[in-house]
């Protein structure tokens, strides 16, 4: 085969990558606007995130790998400011009036793998509310960062 | 066949032993690729910049990996390992095997090669995380870059006087940076990886050639993209440029192309149905490899991949 012929290939492979790429990205991208009230729409408003946190913080205390960690905490102040948190960056009509996160975790000595741990948690009980995973997606996507708040020491 | 039966034993055991003996350890799901047929972790046929096994940030890690991929002409199948620590720093070995029965129709030009000739590739790998998070930084663009060596011994028993011919060495390192980003919004998860290295055939028919320049390694470019269904589940796609060492030598013997290589892609699947274990199943083209004696077909075929970790 010449020259030609090979990048013909190769030019033929890297286009089936992008159009694969695009033909799963761009149906998400469209699919977005669907729900009237965006992201906070696609929670369930605050009815559901209140329902979805309740749950969450069930599988928290629940999650043997974690639930030592808030053998302290008063349960319903942080269920009451993880609902604001959440509420919060899903775009809903509420205001986080908890402490800084980074104070929160203090002392607390939080791993990664006890950040991923409440991460699976939380993708438990955003399937068991029925939320769509490219919405699930882009909550996580939000809170990830507060890894390096969270985790000590920080990355 | 035989080794790859007490691999796949080993794997077994080894893998309920690690469930049984060591507590939970702490990547997301997926996030520490599968096993590469290089060893490295990444996707099926490109290293990438995370970190295999399920250890994260102050834990170690193992995975074990089988892979199977029948070709027209050849099959490939793979056995490997590798060990983690501290999401930082990535050790693997693999052995690929490669059925190249079909090979003994060199002996028309007056090699010996024997009948049902396998070529066994082993690979020695390090990869070191390098900068970035990949998974959770996800407000940043910033890539999670590794960098890694392969080092590559390849032991082609009655066909290594047809490689000696063509001025191919049996051994060599490659290296390789890599960049990795999980664009989470969308779900996406994007690699490139270049690669530095003179191997043909990722190696299975050796190193460089005789022909000018070839054997001096050069950098090709690697290219990823998958898409999470689930947590459990991605979709993928491929691609992954190779040198094309041994054509003109091959020419020179009144081959022609005989003796050409192309790029490699794949489309893949991969099912994560817990920590412990994932399948991989793809449908991957090596293109050509050595067309002289496979009546110029493509080699592609389905492929299924089995990794165990913790």
């Amino acid at each position: 085969m010449n020259d030609t012929s090979m990048w013909h290939r190769a030019v033929t492979q890297i286009s089936l990558v992008c159009a694969l790429a695009a033909a799963l990205v761009l149906p998400v991208a469209a699919e977005t606007p669907a729900s009237p009230n965006g992201l906070y729409g696609a929670f369930g408003g605050r009815a559901g995130i209140h329902a979805m946190t309740e749950d969450f913080v069930g599988r928290l205390l629940a999650d043997v790998r974690i639930q030592a960690q808030f053998k302290d905490t008063k349960l319903s102040r942080l269920k009451e400011k993880l609902e604001e948190q959440i509420c919060q960056a899903v775009g809903g009509p509420c205001t986080y009036t908890g402490d800084p996160m980074r104070e929160v975790h203090q002392g607390m000595r939080v791993t990664t793998a006890d950040f991923n741990a409440l991460v699976e948690d939380l993708q438990a009980a955003m399937e068991a509310q029925g939320i769509p995973f490219t919405s699930q997606n882009a909550l996580l996507a939000l809170l990830a960062p507060m890894h390096r708040e969270i985790v000590h020491p920080a990355p | 066949m035989k080794k790859h039966g007490i691999w796949m034993i080993a794997s077994v055991a080894c893998s309920l032993w690690m469930g049984a003996v060591h507590a939970e350890t702490g990547k997301l799901l997926l996030t520490g690729g599968v096993s590469s047929v290089d060893g490295a972790a990444g996707g099926g046929i490109s290293p990438w910049a995370l970190v295999g096994t399920n250890a994260t940030d102050g834990e170690a890690g193992l995975s074990v990996g089988v892979s199977q991929l029948p070709l027209p002409d050849y099959r490939l199948t793979t056995a490997g390992l590798a060990v983690a620590w501290n999401n930082r720093v990535e050790a693997s070995f693999v052995q690929q095997d490669f059925n190249v029965g079909v090979a003994t129709q060199l002996n028309a030009l007056g090699f010996g090669v024997a009948s049902g000739q396998h070529i066994r590739l082993n690979i020695v790998g390090l990869k070191a995380r390098l900068a970035g998070e990949a998974i959770l930084d996800s407000d940043r663009w910033m890539p999670q870059i590794a960098a890694g060596v392969l080092y590559k011994q390849t032991d082609s028993g009655t066909i290594r006087p047809v490689l000696e011919f063509l001025g191919a060495s049996s051994e060599g390192v490659e290296a390789y940076v890599a960049a990795s980003k999980l664009l989470l919004k969308d779900s996406v998860l994007l690699n490139a990886t270049l690669r530095y290295t003179n191997a043909n055939q990722g190696g299975l028919l050796g190193f460089g050639s005789s022909a000018s320049g070839a054997s001096t390694p050069r950098c090709v470019p690697e290219v990823s993209a998958a898409y999470l269904l689930s947590p459990q589940l991605a979709l993928g796609a491929e691609v992954r440029f190779n040198p094309n060492n041994l054509e003109a030598p091959g020419a020179n013997a009144n081959l022609g192309a005989g003796l050409a290589a192309d790029n490699w892609a794949d489309v893949f699947v991969a099912w994560a149905p817990s920590k412990h274990w994932s399948l991989t199943l793809a449908y991957v083209d090596l293109g050509r490899i050595l067309p002289a004696i496979t009546s110029n077909k493509n080699q592609s075929g389905a492929y299924l991949g089995v990794q165990f970790a913790l």
